[in-house]
């Protein structure tokens, strides 16, 4: 873990960590082999301590968590499709059920990392991408900025609650995945990949893991399976790729995902300057206005 | 018919509360009249000059109080100028507010109290040339996330957050005033109204199906009384508004609420868009047919 790699598509700032940058790692998540035991959404909340958030039985198939949240940063997506399970017209029968463990995409170029005026999203020396909570202030806007609506903020009481009458009770701060910051220190995989029973979840670092997901691509090519594809292994998609990437048997809408999700920070130096115009544009016009014509 | 999960939404919708979108307007005005204030001095206007710095100033003290109050943890406000950074609109945000408030507070005070008049003249600088960027800003704020309707905004949010500055600024500077030297505040009211209704106009043509939320639900019905309060406003102030000081008033007070209307509108649009997956998904996936845009490894299908 402590060698330097050069992946592609880098983080910007990943280098900034010198001699303690290891290589960046991430996830590949093969949902072809996903069983929807929810595993890992239960060893994330263990590891991690992430309260609980009530229950809802929301008939959606077995999914009754419905979306990654501030108290959710695994959620196994369950879809029944009457779909061919084979490309090839084998196997034409009824029901077909897709499962897909999501998670916080880690993303090379990440909205949310971009965004935060606080500094307390940071890119750590694994690549990552990791909320400092002693930071947040809970402003909120990395959760319109993630293309995936990963990030949120928590509405739960918090734990260290302040009095009343000096600002709400309510934790008031963004969660979301954290790819176990604290186990990859320790030298430990995530605990989510660590529950996976069928290596669905496969942690490591992330060159690795592109390289074993073009070999399973591949194999599934050869078996005609139907609709799988990559989704967030390629380095020069809108966010620069993924660092959890996913195998999916359908298109990425299909499960909830943004077919072709575009970082909002790369159209901001354009934005800056067009601001800049519209700025003197007032200024100009302003004085223009009190200037012309009398005082009556 | 566009695909989605359970029809669940595939962004976040924003967690703002009521602050922000009235943040949006109370920023625009206190941008704004810093300008007015400077150029209907230069243009030997004092009445309207300490007008408009009066009301820069009561609306710049207004504004981080909104803010602060928005935030899950507002005894944190303080981390937003632990850094400065370019890519967090909110961030630049922050320091603007603080040198441009910090200036017409200042410029208030000083002129209140008779003093230091070369200070006061020079935080009245400072807060001119930071008050177009404070009243504009807030344009890329809301642009720079993965909204549907505010990105693919972006090219017309900060020139219609401008204008709608403007009219707002001119608009309460007239309803603090004598209509005798009232004029150019009038003025910059009714032009305010006009450039930001054909700013929405253009907005909306560009984005297509995108820009349907502003002709739905609450956005819909904000935008519709964002026109009506705003033009009846502009209206009363270039006719009776020009006499008489009730008619100005009350002139002044309609366009003011027809701006924050707008703004509102646009905050709520940007819920509503966040909140459907079609408008997400559906330009998106559009995207991805014509230019392969995301670039996802796909095998022979069979649907």
């Amino acid at each position: 873990m402590s060698a330097v790699m050069q992946p592609t598509g880098e983080p910007a700032g990943f280098d900034a960590w010198g001699d303690d940058q290891h290589a960046r790692v991430g996830f590949f998540t093969d949902t072809s082999v996903c069983i929807g035991c929810k595993a890992c959404e239960v060893a994330c909340k263990e590891w991690n301590l992430i309260p609980q958030d009530g229950q809802e039985w929301t008939g959606h198939s077995y999914d009754n968590t419905g979306e990654l949240s501030a108290n959710s940063w695994r959620h196994v997506a369950f879809v029944e499709q009457e779909k061919p399970l084979h490309a090839n017209g084998d196997g034409t029968t009824g029901l077909r059920w897709l499962m897909e463990s999501d998670v916080c995409k880690h993303c090379t170029h990440a909205g949310c990392l971009d965004v935060c005026p606080t500094g307390s999203l940071f890119r750590t020396e694994f690549g990552t991408v990791v909320v400092q909570e002693d930071i947040c202030n809970g402003c909120g806007y990395c959760v319109p900025a993630c293309p995936f609506g990963v990030i949120d903020k928590r509405h739960l009481p918090a734990p260290d609650a302040l009095p009343a009458f000096l600002g709400t009770k309510e934790d008031g701060r963004v969660w979301k995945c954290t790819l176990c910051y604290d186990r990859l220190k320790g030298g430990h995989e995530p605990a989510c990949a660590k529950a996976c029973p069928t290596k669905s979840i496969q942690f490591g670092p992330l060159d690795e893991l592109r390289q074993r997901a073009d070999e399973r691509l591949a194999k599934l090519q050869e078996q005609s399976w139907n609709g799988a594809q990559l989704y967030g292994r390629d380095p020069d998609d809108g966010v620069g790729g993924f660092g959890a990437f996913f195998l999916l048997l359908d298109d990425p809408e299909v499960y909830g995902l943004p077919p072709d999700p575009v970082v909002p920070t790369a159209k901001l130096p354009e934005m800056w300057r067009n601001m800049a115009t519209a700025a003197a544009a007032l200024l100009v016009g302003i004085a223009g206005v009190v200037a012309l014509g009398g005082r009556k | 018919m566009t695909t989605s999960y359970y029809g669940r939404p595939v962004i976040k919708e924003p967690t703002w509360t009521w602050e922000i979108p009235t943040y949006f307007f109370t920023g625009g005005v206190s941008g704004a009249s810093s300008v007015l204030s400077t150029s209907a001095k230069l243009f030997g206007n004092e009445k309207l000059s300490r007008r408009a710095l009066y009301i820069g100033a009561v609306f710049d003290a207004i504004s981080p109080l909104l803010l602060i109050s928005d935030l899950g943890r507002p005894e944190r406000f303080h981390h937003m100028l632990r850094v400065f950074k370019v890519t967090s609109p909110m961030n630049v945000g922050a320091w603007i507010l603080l040198v441009n408030g910090g200036a017409s507070n200042t410029a208030a005070v000083l002129e209140l109290l008779g003093i230091l008049k070369p200070v006061k003249l020079l935080a009245e600088l400072v807060a001119t040339l930071f008050g177009p960027p404070l009243a504009t800003y807030t344009g890329v704020l809301v642009a720079d996330t993965a909204v549907p309707v505010w990105h693919e905004g972006r090219h017309e949010l900060p020139w219609l957050f401008g204008a709608s500055a403007a009219a707002s600024a001119g608009a309460a500077a007239t309803m603090f005033m004598d209509p005798d030297d009232a004029a150019p505040a009038r003025r910059l009211a009714i032009g305010g109204v006009v450039a930001e209704g054909t700013l929405v106009h253009a907005m909306e043509l560009r984005l297509g199906e995108v820009g349907e939320v502003y002709h739905k639900g609450t956005a819909g019905k904000l935008a519709l009384a964002a026109k009506a309060l705003a033009g009846g406003g502009a209206a009363l102030l270039a006719t009776k508004g020009r006499k008489s000081s009730a008619a100005a008033t009350l002139g002044g007070a309609l366009v003011c609420a027809g701006e924050l209307c707008l703004r509102w509108s646009v905050f709520k649009a940007g819920v509503q868009s966040a909140r459907d997956p079609k408008y997400t998904v559906k330009p998106q996936r559009e995207r991805a047919q014509q230019n392969g845009g995301s670039k996802v490894t796909t095998l022979p299908r069979n649907t």
